[in-house]
């Protein structure tokens, strides 16, 4: 697995030995950025050469479509291929821009009781063997949205943010991930603020890690330039090499199995003065 | 106002999302309703008002923090002692 990590890999002539990675996305708390993390470690994974799908599991409110700017080719969802209106292929949306890269959209008129937890674990077994990767844009909440999208993955990437009511439910969520049996789940911790956090006014990456004690993949700096990819529909992984991009292909290569140290957590949050000189001297300034 | 604020040993707003926290996260994992705990309160009190007389309405009791493990700590004053209940302890 991870040595097939090799871009332009192909593919086609080992899809029948893909050993396939199920990878729900989940917070808990809405608005933290699960949506985008599963956009663009779809798209970063892609782009190293996997072949992956990510699927929109939230039903009735879908927005993976948008943020991977996919919405305009949908003809089939989630939903039709469950209940055997379409083949699973017809479903699913490739992206034109990165090789291996498909979307599979949730139904935008149902509602989440449309699909049973059976249905999904079906799903998503269908699905092994044919990529990859497979990421699952999990729903907010406690519910049986969030009990479909975790039920058939085999591991769970937390993402919180470094507030109050973000953290607090996050440690919900791996409590309920955990009671499922899931093994693997890691934290991401996104929209950090690193001059806030070392003036005091904020989490930091840290305090998070101290509450929640569970194993960290990655720490994405809060950056202006994914709300302009989200406008534009264009993941951020694709485009440029901005803060919060780097860290998505850092993750990814994490996930991959490749060593890449996370930054020294209280480097980056406590001593502002080793973070300056890091800056100057750095060549690419905060690593992330 | 960083160095204000440590010179007045202000707490940070850091530190306060922190302790809040974890305060809040105690009650989450223990999953112990405000309704159990009033249920705890009483028995609590049932149990102690054999052997003495105590103010129900000065107990303080909630679930605390110490280090890595969750206490229940409950301040309970006492008013009298009862005599000649109790064991053998209690004169």
């Amino acid at each position: 697995m991870i040595d097939r990590k090799k871009a332009g890999a192909s593919a086609e002539t080992e899809e029948s030995l893909m050993d396939t990675r199920i990878i729900v996305v989940t917070s808990g708390k809405g608005g933290v950025g699960k949506t985008t993390v599963t956009a663009n470690l779809s798209a970063r994974m892609a782009m190293e050469g996997f072949k992956v799908v990510a699927i929109d599991a939230d039903i009735g409110l879908r927005n993976l479509d948008v943020v991977m700017g996919l919405e305009n080719r949908i003809v089939f969802n989630m939903v039709d291929v469950i209940e055997g209106s379409c083949k699973l292929p017809q479903a699913l949306v490739r992206d034109k821009r990165v090789e291996n890269l498909y979307l599979l959209p949730a139904a935008q008129t149902r509602t989440k009781d449309a699909v049973s937890k059976e249905q999904m674990m079906d799903l998503c077994e269908s699905l092994r063997g044919e990529f990859d990767f497979v990421f699952i844009d999990s729903p907010a909440g406690i519910e049986s949205g969030f009990q479909n999208a975790a039920v058939g993955a085999d591991e769970a990437l937390v993402v919180a943010t470094p507030e109050v009511s973000s953290v607090r439910d996050a440690d919900r969520i791996i409590g309920l991930l955990e009671s499922f049996g899931k093994r693997s789940i890691n934290l991401i911790v996104n929209r950090v603020r690193p001059a806030m956090v070392r003036s005091g006014k904020m989490l930091g990456v840290s305090d998070v890690m101290e509450i929640l004690a569970i194993g960290l993949i990655g720490i994405v700096p809060e950056d202006d330039s994914v709300v302009v990819s989200t406008n534009k529909g264009e993941p951020l992984a694709m485009a440029n090499l901005t803060p919060a991009a780097k860290a998505f292909e850092k993750i990814a290569g994490r996930i991959l199995g490749k060593d890449i140290p996370l930054q020294d957590i209280d480097d980056l949050d406590e001593r502002g003065f080793l973070v300056s000189l890091k800056k100057i001297f750095g060549r690419r300034g905060g690593r992330y | 106002m960083g160095f204000l604020d440590r010179f007045f040993r202000r707490e940070s707003p850091r530190k306060s999302a922190k302790e809040r926290l974890q305060l809040v996260l105690i009650h989450d994992r223990a999953d112990i309703s405000p309704g159990t705990m009033e249920m705890i309160r009483k028995d609590i009190i049932h149990v102690i008002s054999n052997y003495m007389v105590i103010s129900e309405d000065g107990i303080e009791m909630d679930l605390e923090r110490d280090g890595k493990s969750v206490a229940l700590v409950a301040s309970i004053p006492v008013l009298e002692v009862k005599r000649g209940r109790g064991r053998e302890g209690v004169k």
